[in-house]
């Protein structure tokens, strides 16, 4: 496989693979359809896993800019444009690494409509990966937005009770956020005459070189993309469909929520908001510290206050993106680097995290914490494995949480003492509510009697969390894996908001 | 002689007119025994009209016909690229339409021959309007769209809702038309003429603005646009479903672009003083489409509310002026009709023991019974609500930057709201096919219609998802013409 058109081939081989179970399905029929999708989907899953690899392994980290640039024309200003930097294709390997996991879960526990549902999940592999690989604004809203629309049918048709509540609200906000975005990107179009990203982050007219955008539309357009972004990642105050969103999704839904669908706010800001506003994000700073610091101190109470383990894990990731933001917003290495190593990070944790729920969830059908108790007497592996992605989440020294909470809270500090300050306090309380969690879950006596006959992983589980717990120990003990591929795209953004 | 060569310059509408007479006549002979044949002619008539159309937009010259040296001396026909383009697409619509009513006609025992005489005449009424250099052309063309429209809406003649919707619609129609043609008269009056040269030339006066806001008026009424759009869901759930897929695709370009025409050509010069009236049209039909809509419970009127919500967006483009918006106006209807034709018909195409589907609990479970046509609808009412990588995401996008560009960023806004708003009951339709249990069985799709369901859903994605630039040059040649 040569260089060129591998981005675009990582991008589409989903799709080809849920082309083919659609193709299956309508003619065929369910019963066909459900047995080979299973099949196609893994396969399709995997060759996409190893492509990217392949994409990575001709990245080169030590190269500033944008690689394995494929670019075609499309209309007016715009251009079907892929390309990527470190940043980005750490996080294309997660979200390639991270579906074969989720569609081996699935195959298990999706009993009803297995093949739509593995088309919907293949459509959001082609939509997530073409964000974080877009290199042109148009492509990006398109890639962006319609991740919507998969998203909405895997929590509408196999979510929980309240699907379809939480269905709509997660549509609703995302897209009322996403279209003031549009209409910022449409008023850039015009000034700027392209959507071409590289050239929005110079800032520069093309032909006349000239200021793009003077500071005080910036920050109206920083407000927009802010909305988007803040929807996204979710901030506090407007993270409440997270939660919902979160307990309603089937297993591997939350999984793809929690890893990859909300490191796209993250990865909006560095790409975007930085680059092209550097004054508007110079001037945003206190609101975004502001923020970030109440997201990590509230989620954290009310994840404390939780009767839901999903929800409780959801509000954790909650203040876990108020890390990236904070790291983000401050502006030096310490902090962007931690930022992005965080995203990296908690898309492991937070992912096996959400598979440790399925996994009880799978046989007890119930998410209540109060339900469970002693857990570890019958289920000695999958508590070592849960004690450990909980410290993780925690951030204990030795895994990934830690290398990002440390690095984004020294960043921090030397942007910000109180925000620094406000961030540790924080950390403490995610202990506080990981090990609560915890105790009342796996220790303890057994005192419900359904739970006298509940089973220990099986193999497949044990792989999958298996995976998680190397990487996420792996990424703690090596964290230069990371930050040798994101180092560039950290001093690029630096460079770019001139610091 | 110079008739013929006029006969020639509107030749789209001559093969209409052909048509019409002669299966006029072959339909008073031949009775309803016949109306198969007469529907396949017809459409291969429409067909050929859009055909002509397109060829005479590629040849790229502005045609006038009709002229006479004392009464109107650029010709009372005059016809642009931009509403030869805006032609073309209303007659393939009109076809289309045509094409996929079969099955429901029979079920129905509707096979008239004068149903495929109406469409033709309806079709031709609006290429007429369109064509129109002259308030006088313009009425004709508006009145033969109109009467054919009243027929067709009370079609079912046995049933009271049908010919509750027609008379709804005559009575308010003709409440249009008279305000139409008191603006005409005003205009006339105030200008020294009819044609559209003469009233650009005109100075802007009082007497010729109340004239200009009595067409606006009609137009609006016409286009189904707020606050005109009272009668809109009435005769949407009254009239038989393939009339309304007719109605919400063919007319509904054509009035549209001609509004558009009437206001950039005529009026063009006096930009200044409807802009804001027609921004406030916009505006009012985005929020009135996308809340009216919310609590409604009958597919028709939901539509009917989309449609409205979308005349809205595409007025944006109107409101931003012809240098910025006639394009935007031209591809935002083009993908909006492509994606209704496909999903009008998908949905009014349902049938249940014969019976069309009407509630939305009606599309219970599509996805089980008939995977093909939900996905293919999932694609269309995505497009049709704007939301990539569906291309009528390119038609929001292209109004967007048309009002953006006019400085009419609260313009944008109001639509960015009424777009999230309108998702409300979009996604409603999508909760029903794909996340409710099956109901009753449906019956067999008609093959003419999952064929149009399958052309304008391959149509809206991918194909011009990704080969927008295709329609985006051939609009900017036609808003160049």
């Amino acid at each position: 496989m040569t260089g060129p058109m591998i981005l675009t081939l990582t991008t589409f081989l989903p799709l080809i693979g849920a082309v083919l179970i659609m193709a299956v399905r309508i003619v065929g029929g369910a019963g066909a359809a459900g047995s080979a999708s299973k099949g196609i989907a893994l396969l399709a899953s995997l060759a996409t896993l190893g492509v990217s690899l392949v994409a990575l392994s001709q990245f080169d980290p030590t190269v500033a800019g944008y690689q394995l640039v494929d670019e075609a024309p499309w209309f007016g200003g715009s251009s079907y444009k892929l390309g990527v930097d470190g940043l980005a294709i750490s996080l294309v390997v997660l979200t390639t690494a991270l579906m074969p996991l989720c569609i081996l879960q699935s195959m298990k526990s999706i009993e009803d409509r297995l093949a739509e549902y593995m088309v919907a999940f293949l459509v959001l592999e082609t939509l997530m990966i073409g964000v974080f690989c877009a290199l042109d604004l148009v492509l990006f809203y398109v890639f962006f937005e319609g991740g919507l629309i998969p998203m909405f049918l895997i929590i509408g048709v196999w979510g929980g009770k309240n699907r379809l509540y939480a269905a709509f609200k997660f549509f609703l906000y995302t897209l009322l956020g996403s279209l003031l975005l549009l209409a910022a990107l449409v008023y850039m179009a015009i000034v700027a005459g392209t959507t071409d990203v590289v050239v929005l982050q110079e800032g520069l007219h093309p032909e006349t070189g000239a200021l793009l955008f003077p500071p005080e539309v910036q920050t109206w357009l920083w407000l927009a993309f802010f909305a988007s972004f803040a929807v996204k990642l979710p901030m506090w105050p407007v993270h409440t469909w997270l939660p919902d969103a979160h307990v309603e999704a089937p297993t591997a839904g939350s999984v793809v929520l929690a890893a990859v669908l909300l490191k796209m706010g993250g990865y909006g800001f560095l790409r975007f908001s930085l680059p092209m506003f550097p004054e508007a994000s110079m001037l945003f700073q206190p609101l975004m510290f502001g923020l970030s610091v109440v997201a990590i101190v509230y989620a954290s109470l009310v994840a404390f206050r939780q009767t839901d383990i999903k929800k409780l894990v959801a509000y954790s990731s909650v203040a876990h993106m108020g890390f990236v933001t904070l790291g983000i917003f401050s502006f030096n290495e310490a902090g962007i680097q931690g930022a992005i190593f965080q995203m990296i990070s908690h898309g492991v944790i937070s992912g096996a995290l959400f598979f440790c729920v399925g996994v009880i969830y799978d046989r007890m059908h119930t998410r209540e914490i109060a339900f469970y108790g002693g857990l570890v007497h019958r289920m000695p592996v999958y508590a070592a494995l849960f004690m450990l992605f909980s410290m993780a989440n925690v951030g204990l020294p030795g895994t990934s949480g830690f290398v990002g909470e440390i690095l984004t809270m020294v960043g921090a500090f030397q942007a910000s003492t109180w925000a620094a300050a406000g961030a540790a306090l924080g950390v403490i309380l995610s202990a506080v509510y990981m090990l609560t969690l915890y105790r009342r879950t796996v220790f303890g006596e057994m005192t419900n009697q359904k739970l006298l006959d509940i089973k220990d992983v099986t193999p497949l589980e044990f792989f999958i969390l298996g995976l998680l717990a190397v990487s996420a120990v792996g990424l703690g003990v090596f964290p230069g894996v990371v930050f040798g591929l994101t180092e560039s795209s950290t001093s690029e953004v630096l460079r770019m908001i001139g610091r | 002689m110079n008739f013929l060569a006029d006969i020639n310059n509107a030749l789209p509408e001559a093969i209409l007119v052909a048509f019409g007479l002669v299966g006029l006549l072959v339909g008073a002979i031949g009775g309803d025994r016949i109306s198969g044949l007469l529907r396949l002619v017809a459409a291969i008539a429409l067909a050929a009209a859009s055909a002509t159309a397109f060829v005479q937009f590629g040849r790229g010259e502005t045609i006038s016909a009709f002229a006479s040296a004392e009464l109107a001396p650029e010709g009372l026909y005059r016809v642009t690229l931009f509403t030869l383009f805006a032609k073309g697409v209303t007659y393939a619509m009109a076809a289309f339409a045509l094409f996929m009513s079969t099955g429901f006609l029979k079920s129905a025992q509707m096979e008239r021959y004068e149903y495929p005489l109406l469409i033709v005449f309806g079709s031709l009424g609006a290429g007429m309007m369109l064509s129109a250099n002259d308030l006088m052309t313009l009425y004709v063309g508006i009145e033969t769209l109109s009467l054919s429209s009243y027929v067709l809406a009370a079609f079912r003649r046995d049933s009271i809702k049908s010919a509750e919707a027609g008379l709804k619609y005559f009575v308010l129609g003709a409440l249009a038309s008279g305000l139409l043609l008191y603006g005409s008269a005003l205009i006339y009056g105030f200008s020294g003429g009819t044609g559209y040269a003469a009233i650009a030339a005109a100075p802007t006066s009082v007497g010729l603005l109340f004239g200009l806001v009595f067409v606006i008026c009609g137009l609006a009424f016409k286009a189904s646009a707020a606050p005109f759009h009272i009668w809109t869901p009435d005769v949407y759930e009254g009239a038989p479903s393939p009339v309304v897929a007719f109605f919400s695709t063919a007319p509904k370009i054509a009035a549209v672009t001609l509004l558009a025409h009437v206001m950039f050509v005529a009026f063009g010069p006096h930009i200044a003083s409807w802009q804001l009236i027609i921004a406030i049209i916009a505006a009012l039909s985005m929020l009135i489409g996308a809340f009216g809509a919310l609590m409604q419970n009958s597919i028709k009127r939901i539509l009917a509310y989309s449609s409205i919500s979308n005349v809205g967006f595409a007025l944006i483009g109107i409101a931003a002026g012809a240098e910025a918006g006639a394009a935007a106006v031209l591809v935002y209807m083009t993908l909006y009709v492509i994606a209704t034709l496909g999903m009008f018909g998908g949905v009014l195409a349902l049938r249940r023991g014969g019976k069309s589907i009407d509630a939305v609990s009606d599309l219970n479970g599509l996805v089980k019974s008939k995977p093909g046509m939900a996905l293919g609808l999932l694609i269309l009412i995505f497009s049709v609500a704007g939301i990539p990588p569906a291309a009528g995401f390119w038609g929001k996008l292209q109004v967007f930057t048309a009002g953006i560009e006019a400085d009419m960023l609260w313009l944008v806004l109001v639509g960015a709201l009424a777009s999230v708003v309108s998702l409300g009951y979009y996604l409603r339709l999508v909760w029903a096919m794909f996340m409710k249990p099956a109901g009753e069985p449906l019956d067999r799709t008609d093959v003419s219609v999952a064929a149009t369901v399958a052309i304008s859903a391959l149509i809206v994605f991918p194909i011009l998802t990704v080969a927008i630039q295709m329609l985006l040059s051939a609009t900017a040649l036609a808003a160049g013409g």
